[in-house]
């Protein structure tokens, strides 16, 4: 009797989590607080029962994450007795930096990527998982799922180290670092069966429910605060509405739908056939994007 | 998936069901720029519906600007991912790709054809079970499909699909098609391959793809994806003997102590009598621990944690096999590698050696022959450059449990490490142990190192002078013998001039030469420490690599390297030996400093400056060093 597809798919990443932990000083969790990150948690723990997580998890707050996204983190980390670190940019508050006044790039770039290297330096952190797949994007298809880092945490595309076999080269020199993908190898369809077998509780904002929203630049986004500034010619309205990803609101477009449960978002996710990273807005700036954001060090 | 649509929309439920329990193939793609592989997989991917709408208009987009293809689609584009490949139009690494049918879901690795990227299809046939070669059918045979298939066979894939592209611009003539897969045939005989299927495909119209072609009457095999879909791989693994490399010791209490790891072959259940390699310790599995809890019974493929009833020391690297079924345990080996690094193979050099969950440090022997991967002909030679083939001997520092290659994928197969840029320069295959005819066993003798120290009441070292060529490394060597001479110590100079005439007068001064040259002297300095001297070597020693593994051979505290740090610019100012200027006028090649580099300590323990200080001053000042 040989492994179905989600069972292989979940020995590999066991093997990975292990494999790090084994080999490094100092590993990492990057939580996010999304779908795949609940999958990477639920993975974690089982590569370590019966005993405890052995690595902390971090959580980047941009401080425009949805509402229901910081509790839903707060509730999962008690739960799992998790220590969960967060860090958030002060410098980039101090400064007033938002989506809103300096737009998605420049808000990206200092609340999150500049805040993950701080993060990461501050800690020393020598491996980092993260929780990206290769069907996502072009660009990732090439990763390795060991993706090395230099010292100012780039990545070469060009000099990416030849991974063979579940053989992991894991060496590094000091203050280099190394990314780690666990679920490089799964689809977006498999983490949903995944999380419909296994009963992985995520945030309910993936969930159609009745939300504010307003329309703007083609996309749907919530009013999940008072700090978005409604233009005159908009109109807030309630709307049946989930996300197909979760990110800073402002920046997280909204589909309409009435798939209020797992089996219903699978459902509709296989009828309408709209690739997930699309209702984020980052990636559509110009054609490669999402490559040169990784070469800069955003995950 | 469309045709799934009603099922999908009217339960769900059952669908998901149905959805769950599928096969998952791995396969590689080979093939060069031009015989349309990526519009193969653009296919696939397309007409397995898994493109969505915005990546179609993407698509369409893209294909304007950067298409071949006139106003239609190109499908290349959909998987020539990197900004660099969309303005050169080629692929450059190994990407995967994902596509799933209703009987399985696949993973396809995507590989450049290009002579210079052997490391990344063999990066890709790593872990693929089924290989498609790609053949230009104007073309047919080519070197490259000989390449191809050779590394596809060294990587142990055992199925093959001949797919005959371009069947459309030869009218989809039977003849030609039958012709390629008589001579392929032929040619793969002794590849070891199970299982070819040629089929006849035009990528870019679709033809046999997915849909029978209606101008290819002749043809009765299946398409491509229907053989895709089908193909019967052999889990070998399952009924192979047990095997399960520790990675790691879980213990998060003092109740609970068990070993993790992912089952590489066989299976295993509560109660089975085990052994663990290479220390043979015996025991019986307690507790299985599945990715979903306790379980009696665990096989290949799973990551489990196991149990035992008995308290024995495991450590990571080590092996858990059934009692009767242990695999070998060796540290010498005969292994074929792919070279994967600009910087050539050094034999003699201690590289990082990692097996499944086992590093340990290793040489290479001996090179036996090097093996053209496209004529498939045995060759001599004394390195291996980036993409090169060998079969070689490896020797490493312990014992570790193997079992060959073509048992066994997991336990024979390792990736070679540099270790000083953690680069993985290469990867092998185990073919199998080497039994050495006597084992040499060292002798142990009454009279010892520290004995002999004591006897010429000093403490046995070596002072390890290296920097550039005139940078006066022999002057102040000499000083100080003369100096620890006059204080009664027993000393030996060792330097080019008595050396190189005599040991090592059958070395040049090529990389792999340099190597062996100072591997030897290291080793006569180590019998010179063990017979209780001081030993002064100067050498120019340009890598950081041989002077560590000089480093190694001694005791802590008995290797003392002094670095002479005298500038390029000094050393040819001085030239006394005239050696610059040849090399300068290109009259002597290899010269360090000149057209061979020179990597600086990073860790010396003295680091003198000749500019500055006179060697009298400097001399003097190592021996107060070594008074301290």
């Amino acid at each position: 009797m040989s492994l179905n597809h989600l069972q292989k798919l979940e020995a590999e990443s066991i093997h990975i989590f292990r494999e790090v932990v084994a080999t490094s000083q100092n590993p990492v969790m990057l939580y996010s607080i999304g779908k795949d990150s609940e999958v990477m948690l639920h993975l974690a723990l089982k590569a370590f029962a019966p005993g405890s997580l052995p690595f902390p998890l971090l959580h980047v707050d941009t401080t425009w994450k949805f509402k229901e996204m910081i509790s839903f983190r707060d509730k999962i980390a008690k739960e799992h007795n998790l220590n969960l670190l967060v860090h958030i940019n002060q410098d980039g508050v101090e400064k007033g930096i938002s989506p809103f006044t300096h737009g998605s790039a420049t808000h990206t770039d200092i609340m999150k990527t500049v805040a993950l290297k701080q993060a990461l330096n501050e800690n020393r952190f020598d491996v980092a998982f993260g929780g990206a797949r290769r069907d996502e994007e072009k660009s990732r298809a090439k990763e390795r799922i060991f993706s090395f880092r230099s010292e100012t945490h780039r990545w070469n595309p060009k000099n990416q180290r030849p991974e063979l076999w579940n053989i992991y080269n894991t060496k590094i020199n000091k203050d280099e670092s190394v990314r780690v993908f666990p679920l490089s190898n799964w689809t977006e369809l498999d983490i949903w069966q995944y999380i419909h077998i296994e009963k992985i509780p995520i945030v309910p904002l993936y969930l159609a429910a009745k939300r504010p929203v307003v329309k703007r630049d083609g996309q749907l986004i919530m009013v999940d605060d008072d700090r978005i500034p409604i233009h005159e010619n908009e109109q807030i309205k309630q709307k049946m509405v989930r996300f197909r990803t979760l990110g800073c609101y402002p920046l997280t477009g909204a589909v309409e739908s009435k798939a209020a449960t797992i089996e219903e978002i699978i459902q509709e996710m296989l009828l309408t056939r709209t690739s997930e990273r699309h209702g984020r807005i980052i990636d559509q700036d110009m054609g490669a994007s999402m490559e040169q954001k990784k070469q800069e060090g955003y995950f | 998936m469309s045709h799934q649509s009603e099922l999908i929309e009217g339960d769900i439920s059952s669908y998901l069901k149905s959805q769950a329990e599928k096969e998952f193939l791995r396969f590689i793609t080979c093939g060069s720029v031009d015989d349309g592989k990526s519009t193969l997989i653009g296919r696939l991917l397309y007409d397995s519906k898994m493109i969505f709408e915005d990546q179609l208009s993407a698509l369409e987009k893209d294909s304007k600007k950067f298409g071949t293809q006139g106003h239609n689609i190109d499908f290349a584009l959909l998987v020539d991912g990197l900004a660099a490949e969309r303005e050169q139009g080629i692929t450059i690494d190994v990407a995967y790709r994902f596509f799933s049918t209703n009987k399985r879901k696949f993973i396809v690795a995507d590989t450049p054809g290009h002579e210079q990227y052997t490391r990344n299809m063999a990066t890709g046939a790593s872990t693929a079970e089924l290989a498609i070669l790609m053949i230009d059918a104007r073309k047919g045979i080519l070197t490259q499909t000989k390449r191809h298939s050779f590394i596809v066979s060294l990587l142990g894939i055992k199925h093959v699909v001949l797919a005959i592209n371009k069947m459309d611009l030869i009218g989809f003539d039977q003849n030609v098609f039958q012709e390629i897969d008589k001579n392929y045939r032929t040619f793969a005989k002794d590849l070891g391959f199970h299982n070819i299927e040629s089929i006849p495909v035009s990528a870019l119209e679709g033809d046999n793809i997915i849909e029978k072609s209606n101008k290819t009457d002749w043809y009765d095999g299946p398409m491509l994806m229907e053989h895709l879909e089908t193909v019967q791989i052999e889990e070998q693994n399952e009924s192979a003997p047990f095997r399960l490399p520790i990675q790691w010791v879980n213990r998060p209490n003092l109740d609970f102590r068990g070993f993790s790891g992912s089952v590489s072959a066989g299976s295993i259940e509560v109660g089975d009598d085990i052994i663990a390699l290479p220390n043979a310790k015996t025991s019986k599995i307690k507790e299985i621990l599945g990715a979903s809890g306790k379980k009696n019974h665990a096989a290949f493929g799973e990551a489990i944690t196991i149990c035992l009833e008995d308290e024995i020391d495991i450590s990571r690297g080590d092996v858990i096999a059934k009692l009767n079924e242990r695999p070998e345990t060796t540290d010498q080996f005969q292994a074929h590698i792919i070279w994967m690094h600009e910087e050539h193979l050094l034999p003699g050099r201690p590289y990082l050696i990692k097996t499944n969950n086992q590093t340990t440090e290793g040489v290479v022997t001996e090179l036996k022959h090097k093996i053209n991967v496209n004529s498939l002909e045995h060759e001599s030679g004394k390195t291996l450059e980036l993409n090169e083939v060998g079969l070689v001997n490896i020797s490493l520092n312990r014992s570790i449990a193997y079992d060959s290659y073509t048992e066994n994928k997991t336990m024979g197969s390792f990736i070679i490490i540099d270790k000083f840029t953690n680069s993985t320069v290469a990867c092998g295959m185990i073919k199998f142990e080497l039994r050495r005819a006597s084992n040499v066993h060292w002798q142990a003798v009454d009279v010892d190192k520290k004995s002999r120290s004591k006897q010429k009441h000093q403490k046995a070292k070596v002072l390890w002078f290296t920097g550039l060529s005139g940078s006066g490394k022999s002057t102040i060597a000499n000083l100080v013998e003369k100096k620890l001479h006059a204080m009664g110590k027993h000393t030996y100079l060792l330097d080019g001039d008595n050396v190189r005439h005599g040991l090592n007068k059958d070395l040049g001064f090529i990389d792999v030469d340099r190597v062996e040259n100072i591997r030897r002297i290291g080793e006569v300095s180590k019998l010179m420490v063990d017979a209780g001297l001081i030993v002064l070597a100067a050498f120019i020693s340009p890598y950081r690599a041989e002077r560590q593994m000089v480093r190694e051979m001694m005791d802590k505290d008995e290797f003392i390297e002094i670095f002479v740090d005298t500038p390029l610019e000094i050393c040819e100012e001085r030239d006394e030996k005239g050696l610059y200027k040849k090399a300068r006028s290109g009259n002597l090649k290899n010269f360090t400093g000149v057209d061979s580099a020179y990597e600086i300590p990073n860790d010396a323990e003295i680091v003198v400056n000749t500019v500055k200080y006179k060697p009298e001053d400097i001399a003097n000042y190592i021996l107060k060093w070594m008074a301290q």
